[in-house]
């Protein structure tokens, strides 16, 4: 029998291939995760047809394709398959969403009169209209060829008065209410602490704020009353009358009359929405804005933080620190620290950041504040900062562990030559190693906004909420409010996916909202990559 | 000028007769120095006295101590863990390890060149400028004017004028390397240490840092340690032999190549061992 070392066959090669089989799998995964997310999450947007369907029992109905699967029960060799239809008109319907046996359609249609509907509130709504009451008193029937150009006129004239009310409420009579809050914590103040001429001032000017306030809430219940709505006479599947007023329509369209081009720009304009605007219809509808901008703020935030602390960090141990028990134990301990569920992470922000510091912050520079605005905290509860502190936290290993191999590799004799030339330790750090290890810790630094742009759990505990009445940024000084709580795309998924009352209707924004987060991280990513590029290039030769 | 000899013991090494110059005699003293890495002595009982503004080789076999010695001569080797010494090195009457001198101001007077150029990746002005900004001039023209001397006295101004604030790194091996020296006397140090500049250059370059050497010790005394008899013998003024951490012989260079007193040395330089 020959022995396996005289054999002609290459040992190793079994090997080549099951090594080839993992790179294999993990792409398959990366790739299919990715293509789900992608189909899904951009086909939200895209306006198919939308069909008039028979049904056995007698009913009709108008509604865009959602899914179609497999009956329970039925067997695989003789599927019979169900369909769901987007029906709309939640306030009629009861559901927005109705599932239909295949074979109990007896016709499907696809008549160009079905008009889609975006509306404020009720969610979507798919009708046949008969004519539309404009603005001005005149009637337009759906056979008049200038119904679809009356149409968007009016859509669009709701939608720029929705704009100005929606720029008094919320900004302007903002505003106001912001100032008022202060006044009115600066006149109990003024009243306990018996400041007569204060408490004047203050009530002069509360009296001011509410003179504008009323007048500001007059001016947008002009804008609202103000001139005739125009309504839309339509009739719904079952036949029944529906008016919707022109102020409930964000958008209108013909899905059935569309051709490509129309479709795209539908397409952009919901884009559009989802990314620029703020959401509505508890989550499930409008954009992402806030979210995006808080992850955005949190994550860059986060950053600016963890990587002077790590990078501080690993010159004092690489550089400065005795070698020996102690220094491993905490370098152990630094690695370990990687590993810790974010949770975790989440329980200490809490505890220490919100609770202990948060609430020395308060009771320190916002006593005033704590005693006469009913022991209202302003650090002392979750907010942008303290999330941001959490992961820069729960990210700082991988900042150190990064830097440490930076600062390693960084050639012997540049720090020589450096030292040689009679600079001191802390001038060969400052001026050779850091420059010379830029790109190492900017790689740490990218993994550390990887991790922590995605990272949802210990957020929920320090300041992420499911819909911010405010943006952490504004026009009210600092302007930057780190104190505020805020939205974040991953807790938006998760919220979306678990806790939205009507799941059918935000199934398509998880995707859309996934493959939004996604979409963030790498262009954070590439930001950075593209600085460390930047960088390398500068040290490009330096192979010695 | 140089001569051609065929001494028995080495063909075809060119020696040049020792210049003596003015200046002290016993400008650095090594005196009974021992070093150790950890247990392991390094270095035994060297004892020499090099005089000012000359240059002197250090030969030896690999792992012999003379690069040992050259990297005590500006304390580099502080920067190895677990290092002791015995004996005392003095430069101008003074202990380099005397506890109220700098290690900082010492470097700042003996500079160093390696054997590998390690220039920062920095502009060609920059690295010239280093050793001044490091004391915290910031005057441009103190600077400006600082980087031309240098160059020029490292023989490298004429080929990098036009380009000050180009990348060092693109720069050629032999241009790097002079880059490196005109560095290390960029803020006037008294003593140049080399080790092994010229090993990883070809012959071109390599002549034009020993023709550099020659320039150099007009101001500076230049200890250098190399691999070559060649360069030993057309460069220094003495030359130390050594051999296992001991130091075999030093005199002149003139007489270590064309009459020896150790049979050691006489083996090494003719090629016999090393």
């Amino acid at each position: 029998m020959a022995s396996s070392s005289d054999s002609s066959t290459p040992r190793g090669e079994p090997w080549v291939w099951f090594t080839g089989l993992g790179l294999i799998i993990g792409l398959g995964m990366v790739l299919g995760l990715l293509t789900l997310v992608i189909l899904n999450g951009v086909t939200v947007f895209w306006a198919p047809q939308v069909p008039v369907a028979q049904v056995d029992d007698g009913r009709t109905i108008i509604g865009q394709l959602a899914q179609r699967r497999i009956r329970a029960g039925s067997t695989a060799e003789n599927p019979r398959y169900e369909r769901q239809y987007q029906v709309g008109l939640r306030e009629l319907n009861g559901n927005s969403y109705l599932w239909v046996d295949e074979t109990k359609i007896k016709t499907e249609v696809f008549p160009a009169d079905v008009l889609g509907l975006e509306r404020v509130e009720h969610g979507p709504a798919f009708v046949r209209p008969q004519s539309l009451r404009k603005s001005d008193g005149k009637v337009v029937p759906i056979t008049d060829p200038a119904f679809e150009s009356a149409l968007q006129a009016e859509v669009a004239a709701a939608a720029a008065v929705r704009e100005k009310f929606e720029e008094i409420t919320r900004h302007r009579i903002g505003d106001v209410n912001h100032e008022m809050d202060e006044a009115r914590v600066a006149l109990r103040r003024a009243e306990d602490l018996k400041l007569a001429d204060e408490i004047a001032v203050r009530r002069r000017q509360i009296d001011g704020l509410e003179e504008r306030f009323v007048v500001l809430k007059a001016e947008a219940q002009k804008i609202v009353n103000g001139g005739a709505v125009a309504v839309l006479d339509s009739k719904d599947a079952a036949g029944r009358e529906v008016a919707i007023p022109l102020t409930q329509i964000v958008r209108a369209w013909f899905p059935n009359r569309l051709d490509t081009w129309g479709r795209t720009q539908l397409f952009a304009s919901r884009l559009g929405e989802f990314i620029f605007d703020e959401p509505r219809e508890a989550n499930t509808e409008g954009g992402l804005m806030p979210a995006i901008f808080g992850t955005l703020v949190m994550t860059v935030f986060m950053s600016l933080l963890v990587t002077p602390f790590g990078v501080i960090t690993a010159i004092y141990l690489r550089e400065y620190a005795q070698n020996g028990p102690i220094l491993r134990v905490v370098r152990i301990s630094v690695n370990n620290l990687a590993g810790v569920p974010s949770i975790v992470f989440g329980v200490f922000g809490l505890g220490f950041f919100v609770y202990v510091l948060g609430g020395s912050i308060d009771q320190l520079f916002f006593s005033d504040q704590l005693k006469y605005n009913n022991n209202t905290p302003v650090f002392g509860t979750g907010g942008l900062l303290w999330c941001s502190l959490t992961l820069a936290l729960m990210t700082l290993p991988v900042v150190i562990v990064a830097t440490e191999e930076a600062l390693a590799a960084v050639p012997r004799g540049m720090r020589e030559a450096s030292l040689a030339t009679g600079a001191s330790k802390w001038q060969t750090i400052r001026d050779i190693l850091l420059p010379a290890s830029a790109p190492g810790i900017l790689t740490g630094v990218i993994l550390a906004m990887a991790r922590g742009a995605g990272e949802v759990a210990p957020l929920m505990l320090v300041g992420v909420v499911k819909l911010a009445p405010t943006l952490p940024f504004d026009g009210n000084a600092p302007f930057l409010h780190l104190d505020r709580k805020f939205m974040h795309l991953g807790f938006h998924v998760y919220d979306l996916g678990f806790q939205s009352p009507d799941s059918d209707a935000a199934r398509p924004m998880v995707f859309a909202t996934t493959l939004l987060l996604i979409v963030l991280i790498v262009c954070l990513n590439l930001g950075a990559i593209t600085i460390r590029n930047r960088l390398r290039a500068r040290f490009k030769g330096a192979s010695f | 000028m140089s001569q051609i000899m065929n001494p028995p013991s080495s063909s075809r090494i060119k020696v040049r007769p020792a210049t003596e110059r003015e200046g002290r005699k016993d400008y650095i003293t090594i005196k009974d120095y021992g070093f150790w890495y950890g247990q392991k002595k390094a270095l035994d009982a060297i004892s020499l006295d090099i005089p000012e503004r000359q240059v002197i080789a250090f030969i030896g076999p690999s792992g012999c101590g003379k690069s040992t010695l050259l990297r005590n001569l500006n304390r580099m080797n502080d920067l190895v863990d677990g290092i002791s010494h015995e004996g005392d090195i003095t430069i101008n009457g003074r202990s380099i390890y005397d506890p109220g001198l700098e290690v900082i101001s010492l470097r700042r007077r003996v500079g160093m060149v390696f054997q590998k150029s390690n220039p920062f990746p920095k502009s060609v002005f920059e690295n010239v400028v280093y050793a001044l900004r490091v004391v915290g001039v910031r005057d441009r023209a103190v600077l400006e004017e600082a980087c031309e001397t240098s160059l020029r006295k490292a023989a490298l101004w004429d080929e990098v004028k036009d380009r000050l604030d180009d990348s060092a790194l693109g720069l050629s091996g032999g241009q790097m390397q002079r880059l490196c020296i005109a560095r290390a006397i960029a803020n006037r140090p008294e003593i140049l240490l080399m080790d092994e500049p010229c090993s990883a250059l070809d012959p071109i370059a390599t002549g034009k840092i020993e023709e550099l050497i020659h320039e150099l010790k007009e101001q500076f005394t230049i200890v250098i340690v190399t691999h070559s008899m060649q360069q030993a013998a057309r460069v220094s003024d003495r030359t130390a032999f050594f051999y296992l951490g001991k130091q075999i012989e030093y005199d002149t260079t003139e007489k270590i190549f064309m009459n020896p007193s150790q049979a050691q040395t006489e083996a090494y330089i003719s090629g016999r061992f090393g």
